[in-house]
């Protein structure tokens, strides 16, 4: 048996056969199901993955079309409304200061909650899916072919040990001083700054991602079924995307859910050293940071994107559970 | 394996130096200067005295070599000083005496040895953020072991999402949150890390242990998350491959089948996030380090970064990189012990 | 929260008498928290605030200056002046006179050679003292006998007080540092670290950027103090945590420089263990506007130098606008509350020196517009921001990173932004920001931006030095390697001329008139630097710690010998 998920369709068919009725010649059966259909029909039965993909799809959806149904400006002073608390505090506190003007609260300069957290939202899945990604690809590349290909392994992977050994404050200094300017004069202030993070928080985490598609595929690739592929003269790069990749899915999966959770936060301690959006920017690692000092009167303002930060990884950690289980083709069809 | 083990040691050496150089020019090229933290009311002349009696002025080529000597000449003399001095191990030989008062490794801030502060420093981390390790990775096999064996079950539901919540939540919100509910609301452990603290009796190692707990809890949660979900997806691998079904049809028990056989195929990608994480147990944990006045190695590393005490980083991230260097090294060793099929030569 | 003020000052005055007649010693052990931590234990080789205060606990100076400002003699007899005979006419010696029978911790006599050796340290051109400029015009130290020291100047001094007064330059041994001068200073590091001095601890164990554990000196010159025994200064954290230890739990006796929001510290300071306290010095947290002009089209090299003005703010009606547009009392409320004043003066204190400017602080947000439009900056094309000739009113406006600082741009944006001036907010990590690594664009000293914010203050409490800082020629340029202290680029003949007089004057009355108007043309004339806040330094104590007196012109600890505990 091979791990091919082209065998997944054989097995299907053979699995519904009954022993007897085999034997007789029923004519053509239905038309071979494409595969994707049948992943597909694997995911929508995995309960998490498809809670998953709602939460993803409303969250994405929240803060795309939030600014058009709440239109205040998330910047926006409004000082004598500062320190509001959620309208909810007014059900068992009735003198709690709330208003329907601010349905979340406002924080201290009295900026309003629900509009930052919508604007904060837009940067943070920005740059976090954006991040996450570009880790995930320079990760996965490195692995493989390090993994695969014995002569790239030691210089990649000494390469992967001076990136880790790299301190990231010092990288980000210098990252600011040459790139910044250029950055800014083409993409301007907010843009720029987009660009620099993702490409920052991107470089300096891919390593693990790196060093854990290798030791999957240094394993691999000395299987059965990839010896198979190998000598009935399989080019190494259909051998890669045909037999490697789909076996190291899961980690990859694994990598790309904690790499969102950490690429949200490392955007918030940026901001800190000053490498991040302009400190007027609200994102939701922002949000947090600067709420915990007030944490004991006011915890709605560290909850709020407290929950939304949880609730898009944990999103993202059930799509990837049940992606990885629909393309499995061993789970598949059970 | 041997023969290859030796190769890398060997290789590993110009791979440190070019590190080291690596890192040296990074931090020469990253703005900054050690008079960062001088009040305004130093005029500038007296703050430029201040560098060059430091020695910032040299060209970055100079200082390199010196840092060298520094590190790879002068330390191990005194090293084997101190071994032959007054090391339980190696006190019987004679004194060397090899140091003769030549300059070692001088941090910018506080005119000391850096090497001096560094062992100062080693007890907290290890007891700390070695501990938080140890708990951590001792808590998350078993879990991930457990979720994946019985997949989607309640178990594995709320390992999920307890483990995924954690690891989102960062620490600088952790920790101010335990501090708030333990220290202040409750009074049960101190806020505050005592490093002068001796652990002599039973008292004393209760109270080492109050002030242990936060830390320690805070820094297990996140090293805790990581793992146990690259263990559980690995065993999910594993779980359904053909060799699990011969074992169980050869009539092996559960236990074995689950932890002889599923357990060492899917250990390849827990080992490498172990032995990535080994190292930055030295490294230290920043954040939590700060939260809790733990005052480890991250602390020390962080306040030398925001003083600019480049001889101060430019040592701790050089050890840092030699024992990303071994441990990445052990890893791969591992692999070929774990699977045989690995074969580097 | 002044009820209870007073009633612990009450509760303090009725302890005092009982520790009048106290033994060194009898009241335990003391734990004080500075959440940056001390890394040295002497200031003349790091002068950052929290080694100079570390220090101060063990090593002393010939006098200090008290929480108003008045110099106290330590370890002189008296504080030499003029009419004392201890200054000479000519301003150009002053002769201290030790205190008799004063002993170093390890019981040997202080003599006035420790005084000379201290100065010959710092003044060693190898050493990198950082304290030089306190030794500043010395010709020669003499000592006639065993406790006479006098200190010749090159010049007249009207301020005699540079050298040996307050926590920058206390004594130190000569026995002890005698082979630590000039490049040795940096090997010497068990004296760094234990210094004997004549303060009233010693140190114990001194762990650097950790903590320090102190005893009690035995050879202290009062037999009855210090009241502990033992103390610990422990560092690390941040404010926050430092404030939550001595005022939610309890766990620390005094916290250090809480640089919180009001309402952070408010809330804290209901958990009742301790008590907030704030003092005034001369901190001024300022807009300072650049005359230059930053733009990133000129070649670099070129950029924020005198050879280019600054389009827009070289006009001082924009300039003047800005500052109208400003509401001082909703910044101080917000970000400093009972540690801040709104101020419009660069020298708030001492009342001496200070300017009576006060038409700054009401808001004129109209006034402002009617000033821009009278200017010819006009917004034709209705988007929001003014311009004049085709420029747009956009300004990038810089500071270093803290929350309180970012509250701060955020509030000023939003009033900049009502009168039809676009801001771009820009915050920098604070180890560029205030460091002067010239090959970085983002320190305060370049300023490539518009405008940027910081506080600043002077030593002691003589402000020449502090106001000469704008001469004209001593701005940040690329052939001093951007170092110079007049960042706004500032050039101005009549005050450049008026700082002349003032470094000839010696009589008090007429120093603080010219430093008054030098003052005024630098902020209200000009407005070329916009003062905000005048901010205090909020520490926190406990309440069983009693005798802590806030200082803002000397150490915080400057009076640790005097503290005690108060039963409770």
């Amino acid at each position: 048996m091979t791990d091919s998920p082209q065998d997944d369709v054989i097995l299907a068919e053979g699995a519904k056969a009954a022993p007897i009725e085999a034997l007789k010649d029923k004519g053509p059966m239905a038309p071979p199901r494409s595969k994707w259909r049948d992943v597909w029909e694997q995911f929508r039965k995995h309960k998490g993955a498809m809670m998953g993909a709602f939460f993803l799809f409303f969250i994405t959806f929240g803060v795309l079309i939030g600014p058009y149904l709440w239109t205040l400006d998330p910047q926006a002073l409004d000082i004598r409304n500062k320190d509001m608390r959620p309208i909810y505090t007014a059900i068992w506190n009735s003198e709690a200061d709330v208003g329907w003007n601010h349905p979340l609260g406002s924080d201290q300069l009295g900026r309003d909650n629900l509009s930052q957290l919508i604007a904060g939202g837009r940067a943070s899945m920005a740059v976090g899916w954006a991040a996450m990604l570009l880790s995930l690809i320079i990760g996965t590349g490195v692995g493989v072919m390090a993994g695969f290909f014995k002569k790239l392994d030691g210089p990649l992977m000494r390469l992967t040990d001076l990136f880790l050994s790299l301190p990231i404050l010092p990288l980000l200094l210098v990252a600011v001083t040459l790139f910044r300017q250029p950055l800014r004069a083409n993409f301007g202030p907010e843009g720029g700054m987009f660009i620099l993070i993702v490409t920052v928080v991107g470089i300096t985490s891919w390593m693990p991602t790196a060093r854990i598609v290798r030791g999957d595929v240094l394993a691999l690739k000395e299987r059965e079924f990839v010896l198979a592929a190998r000598s009935i003269g399989t080019q190494p790069f259909k051998i890669i995307k045909r037999h490697l990749l789909p076996n190291v899915l899961s980690p990859i999966m694994v990598s790309a859910t904690l790499g969102l959770a950490t690429a949200i936060i490392t955007e918030s301690a940026l901001s800190f050293l000053g490498v991040g959006f302009p400190s007027d920017f609200p994102t939701w690692g922002k949000m947090l940071a600067d709420a915990v000092a007030r944490m004991e009167d006011f915890p709605e303002r560290v909850l709020l994107p407290g929950v939304a930060i949880s609730l898009t990884v944990l999103g993202v950690n059930y799509l990837g559970d049940g992606l990885r289980d629909a393309l499995d083709p061993r789970i598949r069809g059970r | 394996m041997l023969t290859y083990a030796i190769r890398r040691l060997v290789l590993s050496v110009p791979t440190l130096l070019f590190i080291s150089f690596v890192i040296f020019m990074l931090l020469q090229l990253a703005p900054g200067d050690p008079m960062a933290q001088v009040p305004l009311t130093v005029p500038p002349e007296v703050k430029q005295k201040m560098r060059e009696a430091l020695g910032v002025g040299e060209p970055a080529l100079v200082q390199y070599w010196k840092w060298l000597v520094q590190v790879f000449w002068t330390e191990p003399k005194v090293f084997i000083d101190w071994l032959t001095r007054d090391s339980f191990l190696l006190g019987w030989l004679p004194d060397t005496n090899l140091y003769q008062g030549e300059l070692r490794v001088i941090s910018w801030q506080t005119r000391s040895p850096v090497m001096d502060i560094v062992l100062q420093r080693i007890p907290q981390t290890l007891w700390v953020v070695g501990l938080s390790y140890v708990v951590g990775v001792l808590i998350a096999l078993p879990i991930g072991i457990y979720s994946a064996y019985r997949q989607y079950s309640v178990f594995d539901q709320a390992g999920t999402f307890v483990t995924m919540v954690g690891f989102s939540i960062p620490p600088f919100f952790t920790g101010p949150l335990l501090i708030v509910i333990f220290s202040v609301y409750l009074g049960w452990f101190p806020s505050i890390y005592d490093t002068t603290h001796v652990v002599n009796d039973w008292e004393s190692f209760k109270y080492q242990l109050s002030q242990m707990i936060m830390p320690v809890m805070v820094l297990a949660l996140q090293t805790t998350a990581q793992l146990s979900r690259y263990m559980r997806a690995s065993m999910l691998d594993n779980l359904n491959q053909d060799y699990v079904r011969t074992a169980r049809a050869k009539g092996l028990s559960e236990a074995v089948v689950v932890m002889v056989h599923v357990l060492r195929n899917s250990m390849i990608p827990v080992i490498t996030v172990i032995a990535l994480g080994v190292p930055a147990i030295f490294g230290g944990a920043i954040i939590t380090e700060n939260v809790f006045k733990v005052n480890g190695i991250g602390q020390l590393l962080i306040t030398a970064l925001f003083a600019n005490d480049l001889p101060m980083v430019m040592t701790l991230t050089f050890i840092f990189a030699f024992l990303i260097v071994m441990f990445n090294l052990i890893a791969d060793i591992l692999y070929g012990l774990l699977d045989p099929r690995i074969r580097y030569d | 929260m002044t009820l209870k003020t007073l009633l612990l000052g009450a509760v303090a005055t009725g302890a005092l008498a009982p520790a009048a007649f106290a033994e060194r010693g009898e009241d335990g052990h003391v734990n004080i928290i500075y959440w940056q931590a001390p890394s040295i234990m002497t200031p003349y080789l790091s002068s950052g605030t929290k080694d100079i205060e570390a220090s101060s606990l063990v090593l002393e100076p010939l006098g200090r200056y008290t929480e108003t400002g008045e110099l106290v003699p330590y370890l002189a007899e008296e504080i030499p002046t003029v009419e004392n005979g201890g200054v000479s006419e000519d301003l150009k010696s002053i002769t201290w006179k030790l205190k008799e029978g004063l002993l170093w911790s390890d019981g040997s006599p202080v003599t006035s050679a420790d005084v000379k050796f201290t100065a010959d340290y710092c003044m060693d051109p190898e050493g990198g003292c950082a304290q030089l400029a306190k030794f500043d015009h010395i010709a020669s130290i003499d000592t006639p006998d065993d406790l006479t020291v006098v200190v010749n100047f090159d010049e007249a001094m009207p301020n005699p007080y540079g050298p040996f007064m307050g926590g920058q330059s206390p004594i130190l041994q000569k026995a002890q540092f005698e082979s630590c001068t000039g490049a040795a200073a940096s090997t010497c590091t068990e004296a760094n670290f234990n210094p004997i001095g004549t303060g009233p601890f010693v140190v114990d164990e001194f762990k650097p950027n950790d903590v320090i554990s102190l005893s009690a000196n035995p050879n202290y010159r009062d037999p009855a103090k210090p009241a502990f025994a033992t103390a610990t200064l422990k560092g690390g954290g941040d404010a926050e945590a430092a404030a939550r230890a001595v005022l939610q739990t309890g766990e620390f006796d005094y916290a250090w420089n809480l640089q919180l929001a009001p309402d952070v510290l408010a809330s804290m300071a209901e958990g009742g263990q301790g008590t907030p306290v704030s003092a005034f010095g001369t901190l001024v947290e300022r807009l300072e506007m650049n005359m230059t002009d930053p733009s990133p089209d000129l070649p670099e090299g070129e950029r924020s130098t005198v050879a280019h003005p600054h389009p827009i703010l070289s006009d001082f009606n924009v300039r003047k606008a800005l500052s109208m547009a400003i509401d001082r009392g909703l910044l101080t409320e917000i970000g400093y509350g009972q540690a801040g004043r709104p101020t419009c003066n660069l020298v708030p204190a001492p009342a001496l020196y200070a300017s009576d400017n006060e038409e700054c602080l009401t808001q004129d947000l109209e006034g402002a517009k009617a000033l821009l439009e009278e200017a010819g900056w006009t917004d034709s094309d209705g988007d929001g921001v003014r311009e004049k000739d085709g420029m747009k009113l956009s300004l990038l406006y810089q500071t270093s990173t803290n929350a309180v600082r970012q509250d701060f741009q955020a509030l000023i944006k939003d009033w900049w932004n009502q009168i039809g001036v676009e801001t771009e907010l820009r915050n920098v990590d604070s180890s560029v920001f205030f460091g002067g690594d010239p090959g970085s664009p983002d320190t305060f000293q370049k300023f490539y931006a518009d405008v940027e914010m910081y506080a600043n203050n002077f030593d002691g409490t003589d402000p020449q030095s502090y106001l000469q800082m704008y001469r004209c020629g001593n701005e940040p340029k690329p052939s001093s390697q951007w170092q110079g202290e007049n960042i706004n680029r500032f050039c101005n003949e009549e005050y450049d001329a008026l700082l002349d007089e003032l470094a000839k004057t010696g009589e008090l009355s007429k120093r603080g008139e010219i430093a008054k108007q030098l003052n005024d043309i630098i902020t209200k004339e000009t407005m070329t630097i916009v003062p905000l806040v005048d901010r205090g330094r909020v520490s926190a104590h406990s309440n069983t710690l009693g005798g802590v007196v806030l200082n803002t012109w000397d150490s915080e600890l400057w009076n640790a010998a005097d503290w005690y505990r108060i039963d409770g």
